[in-house]
Parts: structure tokens; sequence; C-alpha cells
């Protein structure tokens, strides 16, 4: 393997490498203040729902069609438009992991991940507190 | 205190077998490396005596824990933490299996069962090299066994046993009771999620994979210290292409499993876990040419030693980012946190057998042989070596995208996964599968050492003239319409179609005219062909799924000048609200949610029959068929859906539920309101009126068999909605031996009973109206069309069935020994991809 070859496998290594920066767009963390000053960028946020103000979710007029508050840790506030139906556990949620972007002053959310304390079963203290209810 | 009822000997019992396993392997390993330092004959053959009894020690004591483990989940002992994770009494027998690898603690040991199974291979055939080999693995199984040891060393916990004790590890008031078992009724059982016959089956054939890429990584070892250099690569070819096998179709069981439980919509997610098993894979086939290479030509030793400890590495790496919780936020499933320990004895098995190796390599790096002289561009094996890097560079490319976390935990910042995870991959690997369609497929008519032109040439015609036409056809009458990410990647998609159809046809030319059936040599063909045809088949499916359930296509939804919900065109709408009994049009079916019931065995779990029924193009009826899918409904209204599939040959249609109505358990305390209508009067009810059209006597027709020795009578009456809707409804009244027995007749969309309670004696009928404040009962489901998904099934048959091959040509295993197995494993695979749930 000489001169050649070599000169086609960095070819190649090249090639892969300038589409591996090219294609991998990495977004960022944001608090919903930053993300508002990053309009229709798309931001992963982290927050809470705010239980105080209204879910809206009517499945039965359209399953597709979710709106409720999220909060974060800094106190700031949006409403969250997501177009698909709603996780079933959101109420449950300690935290929400929202993607997607803010338009205005609404977050348009394509992507929810919960972190429930169900999901967790594994954890010391949620066995505990099974355990605690017997 | 002495507590009641504990069965505490099981524990007692496994403890110890995990505590002897722990000190065979130790003592195994240093009795297999004395067996090959030893300078006589005679002490060679003492101690090899010597530590194949400790490791079959070893062994046995494995499979006893396991059978103890076992026996505490199946009878639900509770006083055991892993049974009370992991089991409860409604689980059903097969998925007891599930529950122990559902745990780290059952899928550390199932992986060290593989070990010394895979290890008693190796001392039945290794012959000079089984010394060393068995050093490693049982190497190795040093570090795994200290991860179940759970004792303390120095006030540190080291490792975790699966038979601690729950009110040892957890904290509560009832454990300040004798009696505390008495209160804990149930265990918390298997996630719902890993209910599924492939939760049975997945891991154990995963874990092999896994385990079996420790044995090369033995044999490297053993060249080392040897120092008899490429002698390696012909036994180790075999158990190279072995772990091809297993770790290929474990990983596609988790796909089908993903696909058949799992609502995500398909069999690959590029999710971190799954991309950690597939990165191992994809290094371990580069490796597996570069020994293919090294055999033909003596080039691409040093290769093939990088790749096989690499391979090796990147599983150990793979479990490092599933099992610490590393993963986190990114994740649907993995697993939760270990704790710190459990950490770093994860990260010393991740470098413990690996990096000795590894600097064993560097230092004999000068001594390995490798061919200086420049490879003939129209040889085999540079494009064969071609073909494994860019295969370990897109490895390289998805741990580096995946390990994303990683970096967060490192460096202390701050990025988050690309906006589509799925593209960012896919627009990648296009390109990969456009390359390795076209090497797999001309590179069988190449030689080793140089092709001539003409030999090429006359080869080649073929394959692409036939291929160009099939591929023609599929553009013709069914082209990829994939066109949501651009021309670009819809053009990059045709040109991977285009290649891995060209693979598929090459390698079936390659099998009839060069090869001339020769199956027994065929292997490497038989494997490109399924590999190739299953590719195909996954850009035909993915490229052309469709939403059947979108909202937008249905023609219920009407777009506005301006939504008042601010949806926009891209906005999905692919969930569709099927009310109990009312027929809804989606895609070319027209769907009705008709009933519900509940599973016999397990508590929450619901199953919804959807009744399809196909439109033909005239109007007609065409076909009717109905599908389950069902959801778990937890305490906490969590809801976890599995899907159905209809599988036709060419295509599956695909639901599943995505929110339930909630039902409210209030009694219905409301009771029907008496109208006294004439023929043609009005009542009204709360959301429009109702009118009485005709009074039937002894009604035979659709819906009614009465005969003239009957008395009954019914009413017709027409329901207006306010939204302009209306309902026809039918209730009856039949007298027999003096009785009367009321036909009701409900509403579902108006939340309406009627019921024809009698006549009045100014002839008045007496029509009652209920209404209740009942929720109306709905489904909304979401259901797609995965077009020619069975491709991607049978390509993995047959690549599993050309590996297979391929290793008993290998093994040179005897011709009835090959049937057999050939028979029985691709039987296994072929009835649990394509049958099994169809």
């Amino acid at each position: 393997m000489k001169t050649s070859s070599i000169i086609i496998l960095i070819a190649i290594a090249a090639a892969i490498g300038g589409l591996l920066m090219y294609s991998v767009d990495f977004s960022t963390y944001d608090t919903i203040q930053s993300a508002k000053e990053k309009q229709g960028e798309y931001v992963h946020l982290i927050a809470k729902l705010d239980k105080t103000k209204p879910i809206e979710y009517d499945a039965l007029k359209d399953p597709n069609y979710l709106t409720f508050f999220a909060v974060d840790s800094l106190g700031s506030s949006a409403k969250v438009v997501y177009f698909n139906p709603k996780p079933a556990d959101l109420e449950k949620s300690e935290r929400v992991v929202l993607k997607g972007r803010m338009e205005g002053d609404v977050f348009q959310c394509d992507n929810i991940l919960l972190k429930c304390p169900s999901k967790y079963k594994d954890e010391k203290s949620v066995l505990e507190s099974n355990i605690g209810q017997y | 205190m002495e507590f009641l009822n504990e069965h505490l000997l099981p524990g007692q019992i496994g403890h110890f077998f995990i505590l002897l396993a722990f000190v065979s392997a130790l003592f195994a390993t240093i009795a297999f490396f004395k067996s090959h330092l030893s300078k006589t004959e005679q002490d060679r053959t003492a101690w090899l005596k010597l530590a194949r009894g400790v490791f079959f020690t070893e062994m046995v004591s494995l499979f006893i824990v396991f059978g103890l483990l076992y026996y505490i989940c199946a009878n639900h002992y509770y006083e055991y933490l892993y049974a009370y994770k992991h089991s409860s009494l409604e689980l059903e027998p097969k998925y007891l299996l599930a529950c122990i690898w559902e745990g780290q603690e059952g899928s550390f040991l199932l992986w060290a069962m593989w070990h010394s199974v895979l290890g008693t291979v190796v001392i039945l055939t290794a012959k000079k090299r089984e010394a060393l080999v068995m050093t490693v693995v049982n190497a190795a199984q040093v570090f795994l066994i200290v991860m179940l040891l759970g004792i303390y060393i120095a006030g540190a916990k080291v490792g975790s046993s699966p038979f601690s004790l729950t009110r040892n590890e957890l904290e509560g008031a009832i454990f300040s009771r004798a009696d505390y078992l008495n209160f804990i009724q149930d265990g918390i059982g298997l996630n719902i999620l890993l209910r599924n016959y492939w939760m049975v089956i997945h891991p154990p054939v995963l874990f092999l994979g896994f385990a079996s890429t420790l044995i090369p990584v033995g044999f490297a070892f053993s060249s080392l210290i040897k120092k008899d250099w490429g002698e390696w690569i012909k036994p180790v070819l075999p158990w190279a292409l072995f772990s091809g096998l297993a770790l290929g179709t474990g990983i596609m069981m988790g796909g089908k499993w993903a696909y058949e439980s799992l609502s995500f919509g398909g069999y690959w997610a590029w999710d971190p876990v799954e991309n950690a098993s597939f990165v191992p894979w994809l290094i371990l086939i580069a490796g597996l040419h570069c020994m293919v290479i090294y055999k033909s030509t003596g080039r691409a030793l040093r290769a093939s030693y990088v790749f096989t400890i690499l391979a090796y590495l990147f599983v150990l790496y793979s479990t490092f980012l599933t099992r610490t919780g590393v993963l986190g936020d990114t994740s649907v499933h993995s697993f939760t946190e270990a704790g710190k320990m459990m950490n770093i004895l994860i990260g010393i098995y991740v470098l413990g057998v690996s990096i000795p190796v590894f600097i064993l390599f560097f230092k004999n790096y000068k001594h390995i042989p490798a061919i200086h002289k420049e490879e003939n561009i129209s040889a085999r094996e540079f494009w064969m070596f071609i073909g494994s890097m860019i295969l370990f560079l897109s490895g390289i490319f998805i741990i580096a995208v995946t390990s994303l976390p990683v970096y967060n935990t490192v460096f202390g910042i701050n990025i988050a996964d690309p906006p589509d995870r799925e593209f960012t991959y896919n627009k990648v690997m296009v390109l990969v599968a456009i390359v390795v369609g076209l090497l797999t497929g001309a590179g069988q008519f190449l030689k080793y050492k140089g092709t001539t032109k003409k030999y090429f040439l006359s080869k080649i015609v073929w394959p692409v003239v036939i291929s160009a036409a099939i591929y023609l056809l599929i553009v013709i009458f069914n082209p990829l319409k994939y066109s949501v990410k651009g021309p670009g990647f819809l053009f990059a998609i045709n040109v991977a179609l285009f290649a891995s159809i060209f693979s598929v046809i090459a390698n079936f030319l390659y099998i009839k005219n060069v090869m001339k059936w020769k199956m027994k040599a065929a292997g490497s063909a038989i494997t490109h062909f399924g590999f190739a045809m299953m590719i195909a088949g996954m850009i035909i499916s993915s490229g052309n799924k469709e939403v059947i359930s979108d909202n937008s296509k249905t023609g219920l939804f009407i777009p506005f000048d301006k939504d008042p919900t601010g949806r926009n065109a891209e906005n999905p709408m692919e969930n569709l609200t099927l009310l109990k009994g009312v027929p809804t049009e989606m895609g070319k079916y027209t769907v009705t949610y008709e009933k519900d019931s509940a599973s016999p065995i397990e508590k929450t779990r619901v199953f919804y029959k959807v009744n399809f029924v196909e439109r033909t193009a005239d109007g007609k009826k065409g076909e009717v068929f109905s599908l389950w899918p069902d959801s778990y409904k937890m305490k906490d209204n969590a809801l976890t859906s599995n899907p159905d599939t209809r599988h036709y040959l060419t295509h599956d249609v695909f639901t599943y539920v995505s929110t339930i109505s909630v039902n409210n358990d209030e009694e219905d305390t409301t009771s029907f309101k008496t109208n006294e209508m004439h023929i043609g009067d009005t009542a009204f009810y709360e959301n429009g009126y109702i009118v009485l059209n005709a009074i039937e006597k002894n009604p035979n027709n659709d819906r009614f068999r009465f005969t003239d020795q009957d008395t009954a009578l019914v009413a017709d009456l027409t329901v207006f909605s306010k939204e302009g809707t209306s309902y026809k409804l039918y209730p009856g009244l039949t007298v027999s031996n003096m009785t009367i027995a009321f036909l009701d007749d409900t509403s579902i969309t108006q939340n309406m009973y009627v019921r024809f309670s009698g006549i009045t004696k100014d002839d008045q009928f007496k029509i009652g109206i209920k209404e209740h404040k009942k929720l109306t009962e709905f489904i909304a489901i979401k259901a797609y069309i995965f077009p020619y998904i069975n491709l991607v099934w049978l390509g993995l048959v047959i690549m599993a069935a050309g590996f297979l091959v391929a290793i008993l040509h290998r093994a040179n295993a005897s011709k009835s020994l090959s049937i057999l197995s050939l028979i029985l494993i691709v039987g296994a695979l072929i009835f649990l991809f394509l049958f099994a749930n169809a």
C-alpha cells in the first residue's frame, strides 16, 4: 500500500471529516429568556410545567394540538405549542426538556422529553417511597 | 430482631457461588497463563488441567447463581431486592427470564455466562492457543464478576449482588416490624415496555454478540505473546464471523422489538443505545475484511489487530454509555445511574483488558510483518481495504455524535442534540450505503492482486444492466417519495437504492456464474446479498413510509386562511381521533373503534379493537380486518402503547393508540326524561332535537328480525344536533309472557340513550331520553403503512445464513453438522422474523 492508495484514503477521510463538520449542527440548552433572544433558532429548553396555568388539550376536537405554560428555574414563563398528542404523564413530570423554536412569545415545540418519577423505578428514593406506602 | 417468613438460604448459597466464581476466575487466569509459561510439557499439561478444572468450577457456579436468581424471581421472594424490583405476581412465566436481564446484575451475569460457554468452545478447539486465549477470557471474567460481588472492601462497597436484601438496601417504616414481608404484597415488576417476546430472546443474543468479541482479542493477544504474528488469523476467522452473526442478529432483533412493541414508528431511531451496539459491529466487520485480506494476500495484518481490539473496546464503551446514566436526557431507554462505585468498576472493565493488549500491540508494531509494495488499483484487496476504512470511519462518526453527553460531562460544556437527530445520521450513512453497495457488488468481480480489464468488464455488464432495469421499474411504478429533506437527499437515497440493488444482483450473478452454485464457499456472497437486500428494504420502507392517519389527508380537516392555533403547513396532524362506534375515513380504509377489552392476565392492559374496511377504487367494500393495538394505563394515568400490525407480503399496516379518553368512574345517576309524542313530533335535548318519524310493528330488516308471532314495536327517530349532523336511532319495545323488554338505542357522539318506554292512553308514544355527562369514549390512533418491510427482515435472515455458511466453511465443519446447524438457526430466524407475529 503506497502513494495512490494512501492518497485515496486521505481523500476519503478528508471528505468524511468535511461532511461531519458540515452536517452536524448541534443545538444548545437554553433558558426561556435566552431562547426569546434567539428567535427562530432551534434550542433545547429545560423547564417545568407551570401547574398554575391550564393545559389545553382536547383530543376529541384535535388530537394534534396541545398548549401549556412552562416555567424555568429563573422564573421566566412561556406558552408552549405542540402539534402532537399530549404525553400521558405530562402532569406528573418533574422536569421537561422541550425541543423547538421560540417564535414571538410562543415556543413552537416539536419534541418533549419528560423526567417522571415513575420512569426511574430503579432509583432508591422511588423504591423507598413505594415501600413507604405499606 | 428475627424477621418472619424470609427465605434466606437461596441468597446465602447464591452469595457463596458468586464468590466462588470470582475466585475461580482469578485463579483460572493465573493458571492458564502459568501453563503458557511452563518450560516442560509435563508442567504445561498439569497447569492446563488445573486451569480447566477451575474454569469449569467458575462456569458451573455462574449457572447456579443464575438458577437461584430465577428461583427467587419465580417464587416472588420479595425479601430480595432483585425480585422486588423486577418481578411481580401477574408476570407471565415467559417474562421471568426478561426480568432477570432487565436489571444491571442479571445482564452482567448473562454476559459472564456467555463468556464461559464460549470459553468452553475455545478449550475444545483452540489447541496450542488455548492457554493464552483463556487467560484473556478469564481476566475479563474477573472484571465482570467483581460487579456482582457486593462486598465491602476498606469501607467501600464493591459491586452489587443480585441477592442483596430489600430490608438492607431500602429504608422504610415497615422494616422495623418482624413481619414486614406481609406488607409487601407485590413487586414492582417488569417494565411494561419490555413485556414482549423479543425481550426474552433479544438480550441473550445481543449479549452473546458482545461476549463473542472478546475471543478474537484473546487470539490477537496469543499471537502478540507468541510472536507468531499472522498465524492467529486462520483460527480466529470463524470467531470473527460468529461475532458478526451474533451481534448483527442481536441488533436487528432489537430493531424488530422496537418495531413491534414501541410506538416510535420504526425499527431504528439512531437512539444512543442502538448506536452503541451498532458501532462495534461496524468496526468488527471492518476487521473481518482485513483478516480476509491478510489470508489471501498477506496485507492488512496490523489493521486486523487494531480493528479487533477496537471492536471489543467499543463494546465496552457502549456498556459504559448505557449503564452509567451518562446519556440521561438524550436516550429513551438508557439505564439509570448505577452509583459512583459501579461507574468506576465499569470504567475499569472498559480499559482493563483492551488497554494491555493495545500496549502489547504497539510495543510489537515494528515486528508485525507488513507488505510495503504498492497495491494494484485493480486488486480486490485494495477496494476491500477502502470498504473497511469506510465502515470504520462511519462507526467513528456515529460514536462521535452519540458521545455528546460525555463531552458535556467531561468538559463541562452545554451543547445539545442536533435538531433532527435521525437526519444527522441518515445524511452521512446514505453516502456510506452508496459506497458499500457499489463495493460489495463490483468487488466480487475483482481478483486478488490484480484483475484484467477484460475480465472485470465482461462480468460487470450484466449486473449493471439488470439492476438499472429493476431500478427503472421502481422509479416508474413505485418511486421514492421522501422529499421532505430536499432534492439533494432524495437524489442520494435514489443512488443508494440503485447501489444496493446492484449489489443484490451482482452477488446473485457471482454465485450463479462464478461460484457455479457451490454454496459451501459462497458465504461471503450470500452475506453481501442479504445485507444489500436489507439496505434496499430499509430505503424503500423508510423512504415511502406513509402516515395514513394524517388528518390533513383524511378530508376531515379544512384548512383555514389562518389557523387560530397558529398551525402551519409543516406542523404534523398525524393522529386521528376515533369515537367509539363511529366509522371514520383514514387513507383507503374506513376505520371504526369498536370496543375494548381488558387483558385477562395483566390488570392494567387494555386492547382496543379497531376495525378496518378497505374501500376499493370502484366504491366496493374491499378487505375487512381488525387490529388490536393495546395500552397499559398505569396508576398515575401514564399510558404506554404497544402497536398492532397487519402484515402483508408487500407492506405492513401499523397502528398504535396515542391517546385514550379518560373515563370518570362516577355513577351514572341521570335517568330517562320521558317525552310523550305523536308521529312527526319533536322533542328537545341539550344539544339539539329528535323527530319521531314512524312506529313500526314487528319490523324485519337489517336491524331487527321479528316475525308475526312477536309483539314488538320500534320507533324510527332522527336526531338533529346543533352542529348540523343527523343520526338515526331505533329504540324498540317487546312484550312476551306479560313482561316488557326495552331495546334501548344510543348515540355515542351525542352522549345520549333513547328508550321507547310505552304508549299513553291517548295514543301518544313515550320516548325517554337520557343524556349522561360522561365523556365520550374515544381513542386517537396513529397509523402507518410500511411498504416492503419484509425485505428488511428477509435480507437480515439471508445475511445471517451467509455468515453461518462462512463460519462452517472456515471451521471445516462436517457436512451433517453444517446442514443441521443451518436448518436449526436459519429456521428459527425465519420463524422469529417473518412468521412469529404475522
